[in-house]
C-alpha cells in the first residue's frame, strides 16, 4: 500500500532523513516512534504531499506521491502534529468544509459527516464552536476531519498527545478499530501506544531507521528477558543468595536496605517470567513479601541499546 | 467546486471576526464623509472627486481585507490541512481571491447610496459614475490581488499589511516617477502605475485598455502568489 524507498530530505543544508525506506502493507497499523526531532513529522508530511522529498520514491496505492499529488491526497486523511483547526467554525461545518475538499458528493456528506463525528464521539457537540471545545475533543475533531470521507490511508501526527489517560485509551481504541479496515500510520514518543494499538513499528532517530518490527518481537528481543523489582523484609545477602540459586533467575541486583527491608532488582532468564518461583521461595523462607513490580521497558533504553547496536555493525 | 468551497469558507470567516464589520462600517463611514463634504463644497452633482477620496481610502483598508488570508493559516498550522487536500494551488488563491472580491463588492455597493442621493436631489451624469465604479473595481481587484501576494510572504498578519500597503502605495504613485525624473509622460512608470489608468474611468471612458492592464496585473499576481506557496515547499 505504501512503499517507501531511499528517501532523504533536506531542510537547506541539514539533513532530516537519511535514506529511508519501509513498506506498510494494507490494513496494517504502523506505529513511528522516535525521540524529538527524530524524523517523524517530516516523513509524514512527505507522505501527505505537503513537502517534496530530496530524493527517493514514494508510492502509495502504486501512484507516485510527488507526480501524482492530487490523486494519492484524495486517499490520505491527514491529522497534523499540531492538530489545527478552523477555530471560529463548529465543528460540522468544519468537518463538512473538509468533506467538500475531499470531493465528497454533496449526497453523501451528510451521511459521511454525521458517522465521522459519531465515530470519534463528537456528534453530540457538533454545533459547537472549535473554539470552545476542550483540548480532548479538538483533537477529536481533527481525528474526525482525518476521518471523514473513508479515506484508504489514514495519517495521524501524534494522535494522542495532551489527552487525558481515559481519552488516551479511548483515542486508541478508535484508532484500533480504524486499523481492521484502513492502513494507518501513527507517530508517537510512547512505547506503550505502539503496543496498545500498532502491529507493526517503525522506529526511527536522527533521520534513520534503527528498527521495523512487530512490537511483541521488539519488546522482547530489546529488554532481553523480564525484570521484577521486588521489596521483601529479611536479611538481604540470605534472600539474594537464595533467589540466585533460582532455574529461572539469571541475575540479582541490590537495590538498596533500610530497616531490614531489602529493594532488590531480579533478572529473569530470557523468555521466563520468574514472578512465582519469587513469591513461593519468599514465602518458603519465612520473609515477608512487600511488593512485586515487573518493570516495564522504556524507550529511553531502547534507543540506548538501538543506536549502540547500530554502532557496533 | 473547490474553488467556490473555499471562497464560502473564506467569505463566511469574513464575518466570524470583527475585522470585516470593523473595516466595513469605517469604509463606509469615511466614504460618506469625503461624499457629503465634497457635495457641500462643490454643490457638484458629480462623484469624481469623491471617487479619488475613496481611493485613498481603499489603500488603508484592502491591506486589512487581505492580511489574513495566507498569513492567518500559516500561523495556525490549517494551511498543512488545506494544502494536503485533493485541491490544486490555483484553486486555494482563487478561492481566497474572490472572497476578498466579494466582501470588496459589498463595499463598493452599499457606496451606491450616496449615488442616489445625488439623483434624488439632483441632475448628475450617470455615464461617468458607472465607469468609475468599474475602474474602482477594477483598482480594488488589483489592491486585493497584490495584498494576498503580501498575505503569503509572512506569518505575521500585521507584516503582511504593511507590505501590501506598501506594494499598493508604490503601484498607485510609480506614474509620479516620470515627472520627478524627467521622463516622458509615456514612460515605463506611468505605464505599470495603477492610478495613470484610473483617470480615464472617472472621466467617463471606459479605455480597453486600461480594463486589460487591470485584469493582467491581476492575473499576473495571483499566477506569483500561486508560485509563492509553492517556494514554500522547496525551503
Ligand atoms: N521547516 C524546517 N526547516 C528546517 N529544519 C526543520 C524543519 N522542519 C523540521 N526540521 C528539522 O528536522 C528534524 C526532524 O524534525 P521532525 O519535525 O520531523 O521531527 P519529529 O520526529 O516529528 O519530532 P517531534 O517528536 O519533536 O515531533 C529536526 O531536527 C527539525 O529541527
Ligand atoms: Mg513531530
Amino acid at each position: 500500500m505504501i512503499h517507501v524507498k531511499n528517501l532523504c530530505k533536506k531542510y537547506s543544508s541539514f539533513e532530516a532523513l537519511k535514506d529511508i525506506s519501509f513498506d506498510v502493507e494494507k490494513g496494517e497499523v504502523v506505529g513511528f516512534l522516535g525521540p524529538n526531532g527524530a524524523g517523524k513529522t517530516t516523513t509524514m508530511r512527505i507522505l501527505t504531499g505537503y513537502l517534496p522529498m530530496t530524493s527517493g520514491k514514494v508510492e502509495i496505492d502504486g501512484l507516485d506521491v510527488y507526480e501524482e499529488s492530487l490523486k494519492v491526497r484524495s486517499k490520505i486523511g491527514y491529522l497534523p502534529e499540531t492538530t489545527p483547526l478552523y477555530m471560529d467554525m463548529t465543528v460540522k461545518e468544519y468537518v463538512s468544509y473538509i468533506a467538500e475538499l475531499k470531493k465528497i458528493s454533496k449526497e453523501e456528506r451528510k451521511e459521511q459527516v454525521k458517522k465521522a463525528m459519531n465515530d470519534c464521539g463528537v456528534g453530540h457537540i457538533k454545533d459547537k464552536l472549535i473554539k470552545t471545545l476542550s483540548k480532548g475533543f479538538k483533537q477529536r475533531v481533527g481525528i474526525a476531519q482525518a476521518l471523514v470521507g473513508n479515506p484508504e490511508v489514514l495519517i495521524l501526527d501524534e494522535p494522542t498527545i495532551g489527552l487525558d489517560p481515559n481519552q488516551i485509551v479511548e483515542i486508541r481504541n478508535l484508532i484500533k478499530d480504524l486499523g481492521k479496515e484502513k492502513t494507518v500510520i501513527l507517530s508517537t514518543h510512547i512505547l506503550q501506544e505502539v503496543s496498545a494499538t500498532c502491529n507493526k513499528v517503525i522506529i526511527i532517530s536522527e533521520g534513520k531507521i534503527v528498527a521495523i518490527d512487530s512490537p511483541e518481537n521488539l519488546t522482547s528481543r530489546l529488554s532481553g528477558g523480564m525484570r521484577v523489582d521486588i521489596t521483601v523484609k529479611g536479611p538481604e545477602s540470605e534472600i539474594r543468595t537464595c533467589l540466585e540459586g533460582l532455574d529461572a533467575i539469571k541475575e540479582v541486583k541490590e537495590a538498596g536496605q533500610e530497616g531490614g527491608i531489602a529493594t532488590l532488582r531480579v533478572f529473569a532468564k530470557e523468555g521466563q517470567d520468574p514472578r512465582e518461583v519469587i513469591a513461593s521461595a519468599v514465602v518458603r523462607n519465612g520473609w515477608g513479601l512487600k511488593e512485586m513490580r515487573r518493570e516495564a521497558v522504556n524507550l529511553e533504553e531502547i534507543f540506548m541499546k538501538l543506536t549502540k547496536d547500530d554502532k557496533k555493525s | 467546486m473547490n474553488i467556490f468551497a473555499i471562497m464560502k469558507r473564506e467569505l463566511k470567516a469574513y464575518f466570524y471576526s470583527p475585522i470585516a464589520y470593523v473595516v466595513f462600517a469605517l469604509f463606509l463611514l469615511l466614504a460618506g464623509y469625503f461624499f457629503s463634504m465634497i457635495l457641500l463644497l462643490s454643490k457638484e452633482a458629480s462623484m469624481r472627486a469623491a471617487m479619488y477620496n475613496f481611493v485613498i481610502t481603499l489603500l488603508f483598508f484592502a491591506p486589512l481585507i487581505t492580511m489574513r488570508l495566507f498569513a492567518e493559516e500559516r500561523k495556525t498550522g490549517t494551511l498543512e490541512v488545506l494544502m494536503t487536500r485533493p485541491v490544486r494551488d490555483i484553486e486555494v488563491v482563487l478561492g481566497k481571491f474572490f472572497a476578498a472580491l466579494s466582501l470588496y463588492a459589498l463595499m463598493l455597493a452599499s457606496t451606491l447610496v450616496y449615488v442616489g442621493v445625488l439623483v434624488k436631489y439632483g441632475n448628475p451624469d450617470m455615464g461617468p459614475i458607472w465607469s468609475g465604479y468599474l475602474g474602482l473595481f477594477l483598482l480594488g481587484a488589483c489592491f486585493i490581488a497584490l495584498g494576498i501576494f503580501a498575505s503569503t510572504l509572512t506569518e505575521s498578519q500585521i507584516i503582511a499589511a504593511v507590505v501590501g500597503f506598501a506594494f499598493m502605495l508604490l503601484f498607485w504613485v510609480i506614474g509620479w516617477l516620470s515627472g520627478t525624473l524627467g521622463f516622458s509622460t509615456e514612460s515605463i512608470f506611468t505605464y505599470i502605475s495603477l492610478s495613470s489608468h484610473f483617470d480615464d474611468f472617472v472621466r467617463g471612458i471606459i479605455d480597453f485598455r486600461a480594463v486589460i492592464y487591470y485584469l493582467s496585473f491581476v492575473v499576473f499576481f495571483l499566477f506569483v502568489t500561486v508560485k509563492s506557496i509553492e517556494v514554500r515547499k522547496w525551503k
